[in-house]
């Protein structure tokens, strides 16, 4: 398994280079620059703003320079939010994002899962219909219409109830202002977990081993907790792997729309104003979080499914 | 039938001729094409996406009002009224929202179409070349499909409409060419099953070249699997264009898209929340119908699965 773990590393490191590299140069062979938008300055002052982020040497010197900067854990200073690093903003964005991601997956876990395995157990009822019919809206429904919906609900209709709860306001992270945001991140994971895990169950169910194990007269909680489920949440791993990657890495729209500081914001912020090293940033923390998933989701393969073999 | 007819029908004979002319063989897309009349919620699915679909593309011309239109005497949010010609009423700046919904549902689908259209050219080409001809081809292009899973291609295609231009072509293209690995994975398994069948080695035989077994035998085999996943795919599309549009990084004013709309909609949907709930109900229902139709084409087409 160890072997197996260093191999996949090693693929890992050609594939985030690969990446970072097209990056680098697509930003740098397009038209248009970081400037462009602001108001039109004498050509010796744009030299000067151009030296003073090396974008005037040659683009192989400026990409020798970003590597190297780039190994030693600097990614370069933001072109737009002028007083700091990408490395500093990613540092107060991030943990904002993951710490919503997080809330959001064991949110989506603990409702997501639990309902699939319900609805598996009543399979082709009406309370099975209920459930899969509350999961195919929140796949389809994206979040960006969810979003809004629920602060049109909660935000302004229930406006001076209980029930009313913040929008667009992020308080340095109060109880409060997280609910819809998180709520609103969670929605579609519940859906699909609810849906992944009922088909998986449903196929575990029909196995000779479960069929094994109720013969030998256990009771069937046990049979579904103890047999069943270890086989039946394989999918429902695979799926989180990725899914937990791009949580962590905050939702671009969720972002945007509740107005938190977290990455997936930086990311539209800096694709908007053209924040070359932003974007970069944001999108090699992502990337590196998307492999080292997925290396994690397959050794837990492993671990799940005894069958599976490290090859 | 004719001939039948002519036979002496009391003879027990004749009957049984008249009944055998009368059975006709019927195609595995006939047989298809009747599961999916059965199946309610794909065939009721269908029959509003032909609705929608022929809304967005020739209602427009018909109405009083064009999407980007500004009626200058009502330069608010206005409520729905037939006389003034907005069915639906306007939006903060006095353009029509049945108009604007239905346009942005044409440029919505439109890139739907055609970047899944794109990723069906491609998925299909790389899937049925590494799954006939094997070997190395195989590996290498199989190899740079699991690369291409592990790179996070939604911010690549958001770099390169910030990089060369929010333009339409560009859009489709893009989302076209991050939408067809899976296509690629489920047409190479299908080749793969087909490649040792006798009607292959048939082709061959006669001397058939790869290229032209390919197109000949193989892509006619695999499309029952490829229409469900296409089905599927428009509303995935559909979604990315909207996701990027609502962001500010998709179609670009005066052109809209729904997308657009509900973004357009949630800025003022404390004073007027019609603007969000129309363009964001066509697009949910366009999204659930697909979806629907998606499933029962699966169940029409691969009847093992049921």
């Amino acid at each position: 398994m160890l072997s197996f773990i260093v191999r996949r590393l090693l693929i890992a490191i050609p594939t985030l280079l690969a990446i970072i590299t097209v990056c680098f140069f697509l930003m740098r062979v397009a038209p248009g620059g970081p400037f462009d938008a602001e108001a039109p300055v004498p050509p010796e002052i744009l030299a000067n703003m151009r030296a003073a982020y090396n974008l005037d040497k040659p683009l192989v010197q400026q990409y020798a320079d970003y590597m190297l900067n780039l190994a030693r854990g600097d990614f370069g200073p933001s072109f737009k939010y002028k007083d700091f690093t990408v490395t500093e903003l990613i540092g107060q964005g991030f943990p904002v994002s993951a710490q919503n991601g997080l809330a959001a997956l064991v949110l989506a876990v603990l409702i997501g899962v639990p309902l699939g395995i319900f609805a598996a157990l009543k399979q082709n009822t009406a309370a099975d219909y209920t459930v899969m019919g509350f999961a195919m809206t929140g796949i389809v429904v994206p979040s960006f219409v969810m979003a809004p919906v629920l602060i049109l609900i909660f935000a302004i209709g229930l406006k001076g109830t209980p029930f009313q709860l913040p929008a667009g306001t992020w308080e340095g992270g109060a109880f409060e202002h997280r609910i819809l945001p998180v709520f609103c991140l969670s929605l579609v994971y519940i859906a699909y977990l609810a849906r992944i895990t009922r088909a998986s169950m449903i196929e575990a169910l029909r196995q000779n081993y479960v069929r094994t194990a109720r013969a030998k007269g256990l009771p069937f909680r046990t049979v579904v907790v103890r047999h069943a489920l270890k086989t039946a949440l394989i999918p429902v791993v695979t799926f989180l792997g990725p899914g937990i990657a791009f949580m962590l890495t905050g939702s671009m729209v969720i972002e945007t729309i509740f107005q938190l500081p977290g990455v997936g914001r930086y990311f539209v912020q800096g694709a908007l104003n053209r924040d070359y090293t932003l974007v970069m940033g944001v999108t090699i923390l992502s990337a590196s979080l998307i492999i080292t998933m997925n290396i994690i989701v397959d050794v837990l393969y492993g671990l799940l499914d005894p069958r599976v073999r490290y090859e | 039938m004719n001939s039948g007819s002519s036979l002496n029908l009391s003879s027990p004979h004749g009957a049984a001729l008249t009944a055998a002319e009368d059975i006709q063989g019927r195609s595995l897309w006939q047989d298809a094409w009747r599961r999916l009349l059965a199946n309610r919620a794909a065939l009721v699915s269908l029959v509003i996406l032909v609705i929608v679909g022929f809304a967005c593309f020739a209602l427009p011309h018909f109405l009083p009002w064009t999407y980007e239109q500004i009626d200058w005497d009502r330069m608010e949010a206005t409520p729905p009224s037939i006389e003034t010609g907005h069915y639906l009423g306007t939006d903060t700046l006095g353009r029509d929202l049945l108009a604007r919904a239905l346009f942005g549902g044409r440029v919505s689908l439109t890139v739907g179409l055609l970047a899944t259209f794109v990723a069906l050219v491609i998925g299909v080409t790389v899937g049925t070349i590494a799954g006939f001809v094997g070997g190395r081809v195989d590996q290498a292009l199989m190899r740079f499909v699991d690369f291409m899973y592990t790179v996070p291609l939604t911010f690549f295609v958001i770099i390169l409409m910030v990089l060369f231009g929010r333009n339409f072509i560009l859009m489709f293209l893009a989302i076209g060419c991050i939408e067809w690995l899976t296509m690629a994975r489920i047409v190479r398994g299908q080749t793969l099953t087909l490649k040792n069948k006798e009607f292959i080695e048939a082709a061959r035989a006669v001397g058939g070249s790869t290229a032209a077994i390919i197109i000949r035998h193989i892509v006619p085999n695999v499309l029952g699997v490829v229409i469900v996943y296409v089905t599927l795919t428009i509303p995935q599309v559909i979604l990315i264009e909207s996701f990027l549009s609502f962001l500010g990084l998709g179609i670009q004013e005066p052109m809209t898209s729904w997308g657009m709309l509900i973004n357009e909609g949630a800025a003022e949907m404390e004073s007027t929340p019609r603007a969000l709930l129309v363009p964001a109900g066509l697009m949910t229902l366009t999204l659930f119908c697909f979806n629907f139709l998606g499933d029962g084409l699966r169940d029409a087409l691969d009847p093992k699965d049921r």
